[in-house]
C-alpha cells in the first residue's frame, strides 16, 4: 500500500508541535497542544485507511471506489472524546487559576517529599526499623516494661 | 487426608465467631479437627509398620503438571502424628492460657487452626509445588501469628523479619522446585527420590531448595528470625518451635536425603552450617535472662543438631534423626508450656527474678524436670536414647569404609562427632541454667510470689512428659515401625537400633563426657559469662539484616527520588526518549530501501496541509491564549477538510461541530483567564522541547511509512458493506460500525462523556450537581424601572435578553436566533434519523442540537438558556444513557444477543412505509448524551461563570462606592 506524504507530512508537523506545547507548564498550552496532536493522530487513520475514495454509504457508489470506514468510526469516536476532555482540561485549568492564581501543571507534592528524603540520605516514612536495636533487644526490654507496669 | 487438611480450613473461618460466642474455652472444641487427624494417623499405625503408603491424587492443572497429589510413608505419618498431636495438646493448653476477656483471642483461634491445617498440608504433599503452596502459607499465617498484638513495635517487627527471611528462602526454593521439575520431568518427590536426576542442574536445585528449608529451620545465617519470633503468645512458640514451621525444613531435608544426600555441595552446606548453628545457639542460649529466650536459643541450636543428622544419609543416621526428631518435639512443647505456665503465674520470665518456684509448682517442677532430662540427653528418656544412637551413627561414619556409606571421608565424620559432641555440652549446660533459673531458690532473690496452676493448664506438658518417659522405653517397637523409611537408605556397618542400652562403648563415654563437662560448665557459670563479655561482639547476622533492609528502602528513596521527579513533563520527556530509542532504532534499522509513497490523492490536500502547517506554526509562537485556541481551531478545520478530501464526510461533519463547540467553550473559559500566557525565557530547556518536538514529528513520519508501505492484508473492513445492510439495516457503513459491529465502544464513549460532564460540573459547581433553573417569568421585576404597558400581540424576539444590561445585547443577532433556533433543532432531527443511510448520526445531530441551545445562550444569556432548554443537564444524560442501555439489553428479551439490530417496516398510510431499525433508539440514547453534554457545558463554563462575574463586579463596584460588604 501506498503512503500519502502529504498528509503524513502535516499530521507528523502537527504531532511534533504538539510535543513540544503539551512539555510546557501551562495547562492551557498543554491542552492546546493535546488538541493539535490529537488533529495529526486523527489524520495518521486516514493515512492507514488507504488512498482517498468515495464515502462508504452504500447506493451512493460502487462499493470499490469507497474508503475504508472502520477507521473513520474508530476517529469518530476520538473527536468526540476529544470533546470530553478538551472540557474537562479547562475546567480543571480554570479551577486551577481560581486556587492558585495560574493554570501552571504544579509538580507531586508526594514525589516531593520523596526527593526531600532522598536528599537528606533518610529512609521512607514506612521503615520501622531506623532504630538499631535488635528484636531480641526489644524483647528483653518488654520484660522490664511489664514488670514495670505491674509495680 | 484431603478431607483432614479441607477440614482444618473449613474449621479456621468459623473460630473466631465461637471463641467471641462461647469464649476461649472453645479452644478444646476446635482440638477436634487436629484430633481427628490424629486419631486416623494412629489408626494407620500398623499399615506403616508393614510398609504400606498412601496415596490421594486430584488433578489440578494437568497443563502445569501440578496436581492435588498427597502422600502419606513412615516418615509423613510421623510428621502427621507430631503436627497433630501436639497441635491437640497446645489447643487444649491456649483454653487456659489466654485471659478470659482478651479480645484478640477470637483472631488468634483461627490464624492458629488454618496454621495447623498449612503445617499438615506441606506434610503431606507429595507434589513439592503443593508442598511449596502450603510452605508459603505457614509463612504467611506465622506472620500473622508471630504479630499477635500488632500494636506492639516488637511484635510488629519480629513478625515482618520472620516473614521477609522465610519468604526469601521460600522463593529460592520455588526456583529450585521447578528447576527439579524440569530436570527430573515430575514433581513429584516420591517419584524423584525413585529415580533422582543429576548433573549441574539437579545440583543447583537441590542447594536452592536446601536454601529454603534452612531458613524456614533457622539455621545459620537465617536462624535470628526465630528468637525473635518470641514475640508470639507462648502456645504459639511452643507449636512453632516443636511441631510445625521450623520443623518444615527438617522434614524437607529429611525426605530428600534419601535420594539427594549425595549432591555435591549437600553435606558440606548443612553439616558444616548445622555444625555451626547448634555451636552459636547453645553459646548464645547461655547468656540469655528470659527463659523463653533461652529455650528459643536451644531450638536454634537442637535444628542445627537435627538437619546435621537427617542429611548425613546412612540408615543409622536416619533411625537416630527420627528419634531425635520425636524426642525434640516433645520434650520442646514440655519445657516451653512450662514457660508459659511459669509466665502467666508470675508475670515474669526473667531468671533473675524467679526463685522458690520449684517447691511452689511442683507438679510443673516435675514435669520440666523430665522434659529437659530429655533435652539434655539423659537416661532413661528419649532423648538420651536419641542421642546415643546419633553418636552411634557418627562414629560409623568416620570409622566404616566410604563413611558408612555416605561417602564423607573420616576426618569429616569426626569433626562432626566433635561439633555435636561439643554442641551437647552447651545443651546440657544451657539445660541446667534454664532449670536453675526457672525453680531453683536462689539466695539473694526473694521467692516470688505465683497463682496456683488450674490442672487443666498443666494437662498438656504432663502428658508429654509422660510420653517422652514411656517412648524412652519402646525403642525397638519405634525401629521396627520406622523400617518404611530406614529402608531408603543402604545397611549400614552396624544393625541401628534405638535403644536405652548400646553396651559400654564410645557412644555411652561421650554422654558421660557431655554430662560432666555441662555440670562443670554451669557451676562455672560466672566464668562462663565473663568469656561471653569477651566473646561477645556487635556483628551479628540480625543486625546485618536490618543494615541491609535499611540500605534497601535508602536505595528505593533514592532511586524514586531520582525517577519519580513529580512533574508531568520530566515523565512525558522521559516516554517519548524511550519511544525515539526503542522503537525509533528499530525503525531506522528496518527502513525498507525502496518505499512506496504518493505526493498527494488531490492538490487540494496539499493546499489544506500548508495552511495547516502554518497554523500549527503560529499556535506555537503565540504568546496569547486566544489566539493559540483559534489558530489551532484552524487546524481542526483543515483536519475536517482533509477527512472530507478523503471520503469521510461523516467525519468531517462531527469534526467541524466540535471544533465549533470547543472553540465556544474555549472563549467562555478563557474570559476568566489571564490574556497571555505565563512569560518564560527562551532557555536551553525550550532549544530541547523544540528538539525533542522536531525528533518525535519525524520518527512518527518515519513509523507511517515503513508501517504503511509493511501493509498486505486486505483491511478488514472490505467485508462489511454487504452485512451493513443485511444485518444492519443501514447504507451509512461509518454509522452501523458505530451502531452495530463496534456498538460496544459507543457504549464506552457514551459513558466517558457523561463521566467527563459529571467532573466539569464538580469542578465548577463544587458543592452541587442542580444548575437552579430560573425562567424568566419567575425573576421579580426590579422595582427601580418602570414597567412599560404591553398590548397582546406585541411579543420580543426572545425572552432571556430582557434581563441583560442594555450594552450586552445585540438586536440583530436575537432576531436571527428567533429565526435560526428552530431551523437548526429540525436539522438536528433529520440527521439523527437520516444518520443510519447518509451522513449524520446521534453524534451530530446532539452537536447539531448542542450548537443551537448555544447560540441561544450567546444571544439571551443564562436566563434565555434556561428558557430554551428548562431541563437540567445531568437528568438529559442520565436519561440519555438509560436509554442506550435500554436499546442495548432489549433484545435479550426477544432471545437476541446484547446491541443486536433488528429491522421493522410498517404501513402508515399516506405518510408512508417507514423502515425502523431497532439501532435507531440506542442512537436516541447517544443523541441525548451528547445534548446533555453540551447544556452542561453551557449550564457550568456559561451560566456559572457569568455568575461569578457578576458577583465580582458587583463587589468591586461596592468597594469603589466606599462601602466593604462584611
Amino acid at each position: 500500500m501506498s503512503a500519502n506524504l502529504t498528509l503524513i507530512l502535516t499530521a507528523s508537523f502537527l504531532i511534533g508541535c504538539g510535543v513540544y506545547l503539551i512539555l510546557e507548564r501551562s495547562l492551557s498550552r498543554v491542552l492546546v497542544g493535546l488538541l493539535m496532536m490529537g488533529n495529526g493522530v486523527n489524520l495518521l487513520f486516514m493515512v492507514s485507511a488507504g488512498p482517498a475514495g468515495k464515502p462508504p454509504i452504500i447506493g451512493s457508489a460502487p462499493t470499490d471506489d469507497m474508503t475504508d470506514p472502520l477507521p473513520q468510526a474508530l476517529v469518530l469516536t476520538a473527536v468526540v472524546i476529544a470533546l470530553g476532555t478538551t472540557a474537562f482540561l479547562l475546567a480543571m485549568a480554570h479551577r486551577s487559576w481560581q486556587l492558585n492564581g495560574n493554570d501552571d501543571v504544579q509538580d507531586d507534592v508526594e514525589d516531593a517529599a520523596i526527593r526531600r528524603l532522598a536528599a537528606t540520605d533518610d529512609v521512607s516514612d514506612s521503615h520501622e526499623l531506623a532504630h538499631e536495636a535488635t528484636a531480641e533487644d526489644l524483647a528483653t526490654d518488654e520484660v522490664y516494661e511489664e514488670e514495670g507496669a505491674e509495680q | 487426608m484431603l478431607a483432614l487438611v479441607i477440614a482444618h480450613f473449613a474449621i479456621a473461618p468459623l473460630a473466631p465467631a465461637l471463641v467471641r460466642f462461647v469464649g476461649r474455652r472453645v479452644f478444646l472444641a476446635l482440638a477436634v479437627v487436629p484430633a481427628a487427624t490424629l486419631a486416623w494417623a494412629l489408626v494407620q499405625t500398623s499399615a506403616i509398620h508393614d510398609g504400606e503408603t498412601f496415596t490421594e491424587t486430584i488433578s489440578w492443572l494437568p497443563s502445569l503438571d501440578f496436581d492435588l497429589s498427597l502422600q502419606m510413608g513412615t516418615l509423613q505419618w510421623l510428621m502427621v502424628l507430631i503436627v497433630s498431636g501436639i497441635g491437640v495438646l497446645v489447643m487444649a493448653y491456649c483454653a487456659w492460657y489466654f485471659d478470659r476477656d482478651d479480645p484478640s483471642v477470637a483472631r488468634f483461634s483461627g490464624i492458629f487452626v488454618a496454621f495447623a491445617g498449612a503445617m499438615l498440608g506441606l506434610v503431606l504433599s507429595d507434589d513439592l509445588l503443593l508442598l511449596y503452596v502450603f510452605w508459603e502459607l505457614t509463612t504467611v499465617f506465622s506472620y500473622l501469628l508471630i504479630g499477635h498484638d500488632p500494636a506492639r513495635r516488637a511484635s510488629r517487627l519480629a513478625a515482618t523479619q520472620a516473614l521477609i527471611v522465610t519468604t526469601f528462602g521460600g522463593l529460592a526454593m520455588l526456583v529450585g522446585v521447578l528447576l527439579l521439575g524440569a530436570v527430573g520431568d515430575t514433581h513429584r518427590a516420591s517419584e524423584l527420590l525413585a529415580d533422582p536426576p543429576s548433573g549441574t542442574a539437579a545440583t543447583v536445585a537441590v542447594l536452592l531448595v536446601l536454601a529454603g528449608a534452612l531458613s524456614k529451620s533457622a539455621l545459620f545465617p537465617f536462624h535470628f528470625w526465630l528468637p525473635g519470633a518470641m514475640a508470639a503468645p507462648t502456645p504459639v512458640s511452643a507449636y512453632l518451635h516443636a511441631a510445625s514451621m521450623v520443623k518444615a525444613g527438617v522434614f524437607l531435608v529429611a525426605l530428600l536425603a534419601p535420594g539427594f544426600a549425595g549432591v555435591p555441595g549437600w553435606h558440606a552446606t548443612v553439616l558444616g552450617l548445622g555444625v555451626l548453628t547448634m555451636l552459636l545457639g547453645g553459646w548464645r542460649a547461655l547468656r540469655q535472662f528470659d527463659i523463653k529466650l533461652l529455650l528459643a536459643y536451644g531450638t536454634v541450636s537442637q535444628l542445627g543438631f537435627l538437619l546435621v543428622v537427617f542429611s548425613i544419609g546412612t540408615r543409622a543416621a536416619a533411625l537416630a534423626g527420627l528419634g531425635m526428631l520425636v524426642a525434640h518435639a516433645l520434650f520442646k512443647a514440655t519445657l516451653f508450656l512450662v514457660v508459659g505456665i511459669v509466665d502467666r503465674s508470675t508475670g515474669t520470665r526473667d531468671l533473675r527474678e524467679l526463685s522458690g518456684l520449684a517447691r511452689r509448682m511442683p507438679v510443673v517442677f516435675a514435669t520440666a524436670v523430665v522434659g529437659a532430662a530429655s533435652m539434655a540427653g539423659l537416661p532413661p528418656l528419649l532423648g538420651f536414647v536419641g542421642k546415643e544412637s546419633v553418636f552411634g551413627s557418627l562414629l560409623d561414619v568416620a570409622r566404616a569404609s566410604d563413611g558408612d556409606g555416605s561417602g564423607l571421608p573420616a576426618y569429616a565424620g569426626w569433626l562432626v562427632l566433635a561439633g555435636i559432641v561439643l554442641g551437647s555440652v552447651l545443651t546440657m549446660a544451657y539445660t541446667l541454667r534454664f532449670m536453675w533459673g526457672a525453680f531453683a531458690t536462689k539466695p539473694n532473690v526473694a521467692p516470688i510470689d505465683s497463682r496456683p496452676v488450674a490442672a487443666g493448664f498443666a494437662f498438656a506438658p504432663v502428658v508429654l512428659a509422660v510420653l517422652t518417659v514411656v517412648l524412652g522405653f519402646s525403642g525397638t517397637a519405634m525401629t521396627h515401625q520406622f523400617d518404611g523409611y530406614l529402608h531408603q537408605f543402604p545397611e549400614g556397618a552396624h544393625h541401628a537400633e534405638l535403644a536405652l542400652w548400646h553396651g559400654l562403648g564410645l557412644p555411652l563415654l561421650f554422654s558421660a563426657v557431655v554430662v560432666g563437662l555441662g555440670v562443670w560448665m554451669f557451676l562455672k557459670r560466672q566464668v562462663v559469662a565473663q568469656l561471653q563479655a569477651l566473646t561477645s561482639s556487635t556483628l551479628s547476622m540480625e543486625r546485618f539484616y536490618r543494615a541491609s533492609m535499611r540500605g534497601i528502602d535508602r536505595v528505593a528513596v533514592e532511586i524514586t527520588g531520582t525517577t519519580q521527579r513529580g512533574s508531568v513533563a520530566a515523565y512525558l520527556t522521559f516516554i517519548l526518549l524511550v519511544l525515539l530509542a526503542l522503537p525509533g532504532t528499530a525503525m531506522v534499522i528496518g527502513f525498507p530501501s525502496d518505499i512506496d509513497v504518493i505526493a498527494w490523492d488531490t492538490p487540494a490536500q496539499a493546499l489544506v496541509g500548508v495552511i495547516m502547517v502554518l497554523a500549527a506554526i503560529y499556535t506555537v509562537r503565540s504568546r496569547r491564549r486566544l489566539r493559540a485556541v483559534l489558530l489551532v481551531g484552524v487546524t481542526g478545520y483543515g483536519t475536517a477538510m482533509l477527512f472530507l478530501l478523503h471520503g469521510a464526510p461523516d467525519l468531517a461533519l462531527t469534526q467541524v461541530l466540535v471544533e465549533t463547540t470547543s472553540l465556544v467553550v474555549f472563549v467562555l473559559v478563557l474570559r476568566r483567564l489571564p490574556g497571555h500566557f505565563t512569560d518564560r525565557p527562551l532557555t536551553r530547556q525550550r532549544w530541547f522541547r523544540m528538539a525533542l518536538g522536531a525528533a518525535v514529528g519525524v520518527a512518527v513520519a518515519g513509523f507511517m511509512i515503513l508501517s504503511t508501505n509493511a501493509r498486505t492484508a486486505d483491511p478488514v473492513s472490505e467485508a462489511y458493506p454487504e452485512p451493513a445492510l443485511a444485518y444492519g439495516g443501514g447504507h451509512n457503513i461509518v454509522s452501523v460500525i458505530l451502531l452495530d459491529i463496534r456498538a460496544w465502544d459507543t457504549m464506552g464513549e457514551i459513558s466517558v462523556l457523561v463521566a467527563a460532564a459529571t467532573g466539569v460540573a464538580s469542578l465548577i459547581f463544587l458543592d452541587t450537581r442542580l444548575s437552579g433553573i430560573r425562567r424568566v417569568r419567575e425573576i421579580p421585576y426590579p422595582s427601580t424601572v418602570t414597567k412599560l404597558t404591553t398590548t397582546p400581540g406585541l411579543r420580543t424576539w426572545l425572552a432571556g435578553p430582557r434581563t441583560l444590561t442594555p450594552d450586552r445585547r445585540s438586536i440583530i443577532f436575537e432576531v436571527v436566533t428567533r429565526l435560526m433556533f428552530h431551523t437548526m433543532v429540525v436539522l438536528s432531527i433529520y440527521l439523527l434519523f437520516a444518520g443510519h443511510n447518509h451522513v449524520g448520526g446521534g453524534f451530530a445531530a446532539g452537536m447539531v442540537t448542542g450548537l443551537a441551545l448555544m447560540v441561544r445562550y450567546l444571544a439571551g444569556g443564562r436566563y434565555e438558556l434556561d428558557e430554551a432548554a428548562p431541563v437540567d443537564a445531568g437528568m438529559l444524560m442520565g436519561t440519555g444513557l438509560f436509554v442506550a442501555t435500554a436499546a442495548a439489553l432489549a433484545p435479550l428479551a426477544f432471545g437476541g444477543a446484547v446491541l443486536q439490530s433488528a429491522q421493522i417496516d410498517f404501513h402508515l398510510g399516506v405518510l408512508g412505509d417507514p423502515h425502523v431499525v431497532t439501532s435507531m433508539f440506542f442512537d436516541i440514547g447517544v443523541y441525548l448524551v451528547v445534548v446533555g453534554l453540551i447544556l452542561d457545558l453551557l449550564r457550568t463554563f456559561g451560566a456559572r461563570l457569568d455568575r461569578q462575574i457578576l458577583r465580582e463586579e458587583r463587589a468591586t463596584a461596592d468597594a469603589s462606592a466606599g462601602g466593604v460588604r462584611l
